[in-house]
């Protein structure tokens, strides 16, 4: 809606003061989109999907050959800038995206889950050139299910839930929110179903959350829980490998404000098909 | 200016991408150039009645086959979306892909006149109308093209759409059977059909050929089918846009 793909059915969105619906092709030369699927051209080479999105934009020709040659080096696609889109690895392809969406110098950039679908190295190196791009002054509009991914990168941050916003603060104004919460982490060799099972009905914790070996006790006095925490662990024969307690994330924050498990924002979003 | 130079930075784009894909080169290269060599194998001779006919139909299938694509296959893997998101509207996103369709499909349509009319010795006698006749054609086409792939999602489905129009057109609109020949009401189904101005058109242009209708009037007619095709196809894409994205 904001970048002009979808009318709204009321209100008005302005960006830099103007109508997004009013004057859709002045707003585009402000804003740049990296959809949550990498669209480029596949028969195209990295180079030529740059040049060809700087021609959409009407950059002069050196200009726009001289920026994509200066956008294919800070995206670290210098090597690649031969190759065919379709060729490159899905990280680079996200790279190359992103850096395309920026060929015109937009004000305000729209990253839709830009680290979806990649692996650990290519989702930090990814995080570093937008943290990158945020310093040179760009304004990002994040969107993104990633909730640890957003507290490192926002500066600010609106929670929507079933398409309402909830809450619009700064990452640490949200967790001060949820100080009062205390977290115990453990780590266990194994969770049995039986252990899950029970552990849902265990009082004086306000929240559990697991995943393979941890399980997350939220509580609001831990003194009073950690006894039986640990009664009840001995009792399912689940060895322990390792207990520590932690400041609450963003992630635990939205759970605490919202009501909800962070996994079920999945289901607000119907994942596109599309070339990756 | 402006948008008319981002129509042909499409179109190139289009061109370079896509003129190597399977069902361009098979529906829109292949069959083509099959079709006149089986005619000129068959009856070297007898092929000069029916070239006017294949040149035209040598032009839908080129011109009509790569708009097809563009549409159906931008659609399905999200490239479209990257046009719509740029400073660009909906005319000049028409424009460049019509022009992409239509100037493949001249080439095409060039290449096998080239060859019908210097191998089988045939000279054009009216050569600005011949031209004339092709681009607006080609224009036509790859605007019928358009028109048919923007309502489905897959290329495939644009291409049997599209057969849906293209075959019949080869029997209705004077490839191969004069339409003075054809049984009544087929007649009245041929002159709604672009192809048959092409067809009669040319045939005019060439020696030794009478057309049904006066060449000015096919002209005419073809200008009016660019133009009502046109608005057809801007307002069924605007639709789709609408409801798509």
């Amino acid at each position: 809606m904001m970048v002009g793909l979808t009318r709204p059915t009321s209100g008005t969105a302005l960006i830099e003061g103007r109508d997004v619906t009013k004057e859709p092709v002045e707003v585009k030369r402000i804003i740049g989109l990296v959809p949550e699927t990498s669209n480029l051209y596949g028969e195209l080479t990295a180079l030529e999907n740059l040049l060809y999105q700087g021609e959409l934009f009407g950059i002069p020709r050196r200009e726009r050959r001289i920026r994509s040659l200066q956008l294919l080096e800070e995206f670290g696609l210098k090597e690649h800038q031969e190759k065919p889109f379709q060729a490159l690895s899905r990280g680079l392809k996200r790279r190359l995206t992103i850096a395309a969406a920026l060929i015109h110098r937009p004000k305000i950039l729209f990253l839709d889950e830009p680290t979806t679908g990649l692996d650990v190295m290519s989702a930090r190196g990814l995080r570093k050139l937008i943290l990158d791009s945020k310093k040179k002054g760009l304004t990002i509009f994040l969107t993104t299910h990633y909730i640890p991914e957003a507290e490192s990168l926002c500066d600010r941050v609106a929670i929507i839930v079933h398409g309402k916003i909830r809450i619009t603060d700064t990452p640490e104004n949200i967790k001060s929110q949820a100080k009062e919460i205390e977290i115990l982490e453990i780590e266990l060799e194994q969770i049995s179903e039986n252990f899950k099972n029970n552990l849902l009905s265990f009082d004086g914790i306000d929240k559990v959350l697991m995943d393979e070996n941890h399980v997350h006790f939220h509580t609001k006095n831990l003194g009073q829980v950690i006894s039986p925490i640990m009664k009840f662990i001995q009792e399912h024969d689940a060895k322990i490998r390792s207990i520590k307690t932690l400041a609450p994330s963003l992630e635990d924050a939205f759970v605490r404000l919202t009501g909800l498990d962070s996994e079920l924002m999945k289901i607000d979003k119907p994942l596109k098909t599309g070339r990756e | 200016m402006d948008e008319i130079t981002k129509a042909y930075f499409i179109a190139r784009k289009d061109m370079r991408a896509y003129y190597l894909k399977p069902p361009l080169v098979s529906w829109g290269l292949i069959l083509p150039i099959v079709f006149v060599l089986a005619f000129y194998l068959r009856n070297p001779m007898g092929i000069k009645e029916i070239v006017p006919g294949l040149i035209g139909m040598t032009l839908l299938f080129s011109s009509t086959s790569m708009a097809a694509i563009v549409i159906a296959f931008e659609k399905r893997i999200g490239a479209l979306e990257r046009l719509l998101l740029a400073p660009l509207n909906i005319t000049t996103i028409l424009l460049g892909k019509t022009l992409g369709s239509a100037v493949f499909g001249l080439i095409i349509t060039f290449l096998i006149t080239i060859f019908l009319i210097l191998i089988i010795d045939i000279p054009v006698q009216h050569f600005f109308s011949f031209v004339f006749i092709i681009v607006l054609s080609g224009l036509a086409f790859s605007l019928l093209g358009i028109f048919v792939s923007v309502g489905v999602k897959e290329v495939f489905e644009a291409m049997t759409l599209s057969n849906f129009f293209r075959f019949p057109m080869i029997f209705l609109c004077g490839v191969f059977f004069p339409i003075s020949s054809m049984p009544f009401p087929l007649p009245i189904l041929s002159y709604l059909l672009p192809l048959t101005y092409t067809v009669d058109g040319l045939r005019q242009c060439l020696p030794g050929h009478n057309g049904a209708i006066p060449l000015w009037v096919n002209l005419l007619i073809l200008i009016a089918f660019v133009i009502l095709i046109y608005f057809l196809s801007h307002s069924v894409f605007k639709e789709r846009i609408r409801q798509e994205f």
